[in-house]
Parts: structure tokens; C-alpha cells; sequence
């Protein structure tokens, strides 16, 4: 994929959906292909946030990997899904692990560099803090609906999930 | 269409106002009782064990007739000496002289019917209620939406679209459980997974890490599927919490409020609009329901008390 190509899936992506072809352009010179094989750690929890994923192919599991049973499973993610926000807001570091299902290729974009050009162009900071607040707040609100455990049996005695 | 498929929608035509006598599609008598209060006796044939609190039986009729029914009506079973509960039908509505049920023992009276092993008795009041719209769904892509054991009660009508798949346009099987060992038909919704002609996803709310498959609510699964909004029909059955969550996503994405149909459950005793039990708004579920069109029922999803 060249330049003009990543330009080109930036602009098509839902998720910056009507950005100012200005700012596109930036976002494209803060841009990378990578691939990761199934398995393969994206990033790990405690890590530095220094980057943020659009998915383009595959299946990636957010995971917290210190809990019982060797880890649970949070969230997946697919093709066409944002992955990670925590570039945008201090400390700037994972609060848990991302890892490929299966083979996963992504536009990987250097947050170091977009959280200086949002300090110096606010405007471009505003914009882009209310698209990751709209999926922030939309996961937020699905993880709020399975704390109401909507599955469990009304009999049974409130306990863990198990895992 | 099939033979099987106009059997199935005759049946949800001719039974969407209770209990009835219909003609059975292989050959064996199929009647329902004619007293809906006087319970039939059947016996177990087989039970399995299906999830830590869920189990399926597989039921004859002591006396030798079947049981018609169309898909989505549901039956009173009677654990003799513990009472009834209404149980939606999870077998398949073309062999009717298999009756088939998966419940959850989430009570007295299920607690009992779980111990029930093959040879046992007990008694069945029934069809009762409306059914899925088989027949207006011909001809268009099918999305079923289930959470829980909300797939039980939809599994009659993904078989009836099964066996009559070139009448509808794309399938879609969105199922959402609480983790993967609350899946319920595992094995048959790998074997659905494994056909070309229907698309079957699966995810759960939590997981270890060893598993492969999607965590996350159902509803996200609604904008992955590959059907067409506008000429879809969906039946959804599970919590109605994320039924209520499912519309909305179904209607953001282009559905017609009245395309989509969902099934309630509530407490049911008589079963035939006598009790007020399963009153809701100013339906009976048992009478007018389980199955609704959305916008009848919708007004009362948001209800704080009904």
C-alpha cells in the first residue's frame, strides 16, 4: 500500500469520516502497514501507548493476562475496529494486552507524533478526542451492559463468571 | 416452497390462536388436546445434558399421537406432584411425534422435570401462542438473534428455514452467551458454521484465554453480518435487555420496526387468557404472544413497571 493508497483508506474509514483533508494527509504521514501472525503480541499491558491501530484484517483479543486461569478475554476486535486510546490520555501506557487471533494486518499510526501536533493544533486535538470518546463511550456502555450479567440463571447464587 | 416449509407455515397460521389439531406432515396423527386444560401424558425418551443448568428431553405421547405445533409456540409442562411451567418447543415442527424441550432449571418445578430420566412420566398442555413469521420471511434474508437459552426457542424456526433454504434470502445466526461453557447446541452450531449457505456468529461476554472465538456483546455482531436491512426479517429471543439492545442496532442499521419480532416470557399458569399472569401492557403472552412484531410491544420494553 503507497501513500496515495494509505491516504485513500484513511479517508474511506468510518472512523475519520468527514476529517478535514488537511489533517488526512498528517494522519497518512503518521501512518504504517504491519501484520502480525496469530499469537503475536500487539502490545502488552504496562507497555508504552505509542501507537493506535485501524484494523484492516483479522481478529485481535484484548485480554487482562494476570487473572485466574491464565487470563481473560475482555473484548475481540475485527476488521474496520480502532484499537487502542490510551495514546491520548496520560500516563500513556496499556491497561492490558492486545494479541492476534489470527493473522491481523493494521494501519498502525504514530501517537507520539499526532499527541504533538494536537498540543500545537487544538482544533485537530478536539476532533480527534470526540471520535475516540464516540468509541470509548461505545464500549464503555457494552461492558456496562454485561456487568448486568443479562445470561445468568435468576435462580443460581450470584457468582463469577470462572474465568 | 417445500412440501416441509408450507407444512411449517400452515402450522404457525392455523396455531397462532391457541391450541388446534393440525394434519402431520409425515404421515403419523398429530393431534393437541382438546380440553387446553387437561394435560396429555408423555414420556422421556431421551435427555441430555446440554450446559451445567440447561438439559434437553426428547418426549412420545403415551398415546402414540404427536404433537403439531408451529415454531415459536410453546407448551405447559407438568411435573406431576410439582406443578406446570411454560417451555417454548426446541424440536423440530415437521416430526411432530418427537416432542422435544430444552429447559433451564431455574425453579421448583423445572428443578423437578430436570430429574426426569428415560421412561418417566409427566404431563404437556399444549401448543399455546403465536409463532415465528415463517411465511413472511419467504423470500427475504432471515436474521436470527438469540442470547442464552433464548436459542431454544428459536431453533424450530432456523429449522424450518433449513429445510426449505432456497425459499429465503441470506441466514444470518447471531448467538450470544455468558461464556463458552454456556453455549448452547455447541455441536449443531458448528455443524451450521461449516455450511456454505448460512452465516452463523458466535460470541460470549467472557472468556479465558484460551478461547479463539468473539467476546463481546451480541449486539456488535449486528453491523459484522452480511444480510440486507431493508429486505430482512429478524426474530430475536433471549434477555429482554439485550433484545431491547439488539432492536435498537437492527433499526440503526435500516431494519423496519415491524420486520423485527422478538419473545417475551413471563410468568405463565393457565396458558390460555384466563389467569392474567403473563399480562403485559394490554397483551396476554400467552394468548397474544410469546412472538410480537416490535412496534406492539415496544412501548413496554422501556416501562419501568408493567
Amino acid at each position: 500500500m503507497d501513500v496515495h493508497d494509505l491516504e485513500s483508506y484513511l479517508a474511506g474509514h468510518p472512523f475519520f469520516s468527514g476529517l478535514a483533508p488537511d489533517y488526512l494527509a498528517l494522519l497518512t504521514g503518521c501512518a504504517a502497514n504491519v501484520r502480525f501472525e496469530p499469537g503475536q503480541a500487539i502490545f502488552t499491558q504496562g507497555g508504552a501507548a505509542e501507537n493506535f491501530y485501524l484494523l484492516r484484517e483479522g481478529r485481535v483479543a484484548l485480554a487482562f493476562p494476570h487473572a485466574a486461569a491464565g487470563g481473560v478475554v475482555i473484548d475481540t476486535l475485527e476488521d474496520g475496529d480502532v484499537l487502542g486510546a490510551s495514546w491520548l490520555i496520560a500516563p500513556y501506557s496499556w491497561p492490558y494486552d492486545a494479541r492476534a487471533l489470527t493473522t491481523t494486518r493494521a494501519l498502525a499510526l504514530d501517537a507520539v507524533c499526532l499527541r504533538d501536533k494536537c498540543d500545537e493544533d487544538p482544533v485537530l486535538g478536539y476532533d480527534l478526542s470526540r471520535r475516540f470518546a464516540a468509541v470509548v463511550v461505545e464500549r464503555l456502555h457494552a461492558a456496562e451492559l454485561r456487568l448486568t450479567d443479562m445470561y445468568a440463571n435468576p435462580a443460581a447464587p450470584q457468582v463469577s463468571t470462572g474465568v | 416452497m417445500s412440501r416441509g416449509a408450507a407444512t411449517v407455515i400452515h402450522r404457525c397460521l392455523t396455531l397462532s390462536r391457541g391450541v388446534g389439531t393440525v394434519p402431520d406432515v409425515h404421515g403419523a396423527p398429530a393431534v393437541a388436546a382438546t380440553d387446553p386444560m387437561l394435560p396429555r401424558v408423555f414420556s422421556v425418551r431421551s435427555r441430555r445434558q446440554d450446559t451445567a443448568d440447561t438439559f434437553t428431553v426428547e418426549l412420545s405421547a403415551d398415546d402414540g399421537n404427536g404433537l403439531a405445533f408451529g415454531p415459536g409456540q410453546f407448551n405447559m409442562l407438568y411435573g406431576f406432584g410439582r406443578g406446570e411451567s411454560a417451555i417454548s418447543i426446541s424440536g423440530d415442527a415437521a416430526r411432530p411425534e418427537t416432542l422435544v424441550h430444552t429447559v433451564r432449571a431455574v425453579g421448583t418445578v423445572t428443578r423437578a422435570l430436570e430429574t426426569l430420566q428415560p421412561g418417566a412420566q409427566l404431563g404437556v398442555r399444549g401448543p399455546f401462542g403465536s409463532a415465528w413469521p415463517l411465511a413472511a420471511a419467504r423470500g427475504r434474508d432471515v436474521v436470527f438473534l438469540a442470547g442464552g437459552i433464548g436459542l431454544a426457542p428459536l431453533r424450530p424456526a432456523i429449522l424450518a428455514v433449513l429445510a426449505a433454504r432456497a425459499e429465503y434470502g441470506r441466514v444470518v445466526l447471531l448467538y450470544g452467551a455468558r461464556t463458552p461453557a454456556d453455549i448452547l447446541y455447541r455441536e449443531e452450531l458448528e455443524r451450521l458454521r461449516a455450511r456454505l449457505d448460512v452465516e452463523v456468529q458466535v460470541t460470549v461476554d467472557a472468556a479465558a484465554a484460551d478461547w479463539r472465538g468473539n467476546v463481546g456483546l451480541v449486539t456488535r455482531l449486528v453491523h459484522r453480518a452480511g444480510f440486507n436491512p431493508a429486505a430482512a426479517v429478524a426474530m430475536l429471543c433471549g434477555p429482554e435487555i439485550m433484545m431491547r439492545y439488539s432492536v435498537l442496532e437492527l433499526l440503526q442499521a435500516g431494519m423496519a420496526g415491524a420486520d423485527i419480532h422478538v419473545s417475551l416470557e413471563r410468568n405463565m399458569k393457565c396458558a390460555v387468557a384466563f389467569c392474567g399472569h403473563c399480562q403485559y401492557g394490554p397483551e396476554l403472552i400467552c394468548r397474544d404472544g410469546p412472538v410480537f412484531p416490535w412496534p406492539r410491544v415496544a412501548r413496554w420494553f422501556d416501562a419501568r413497571e408493567v
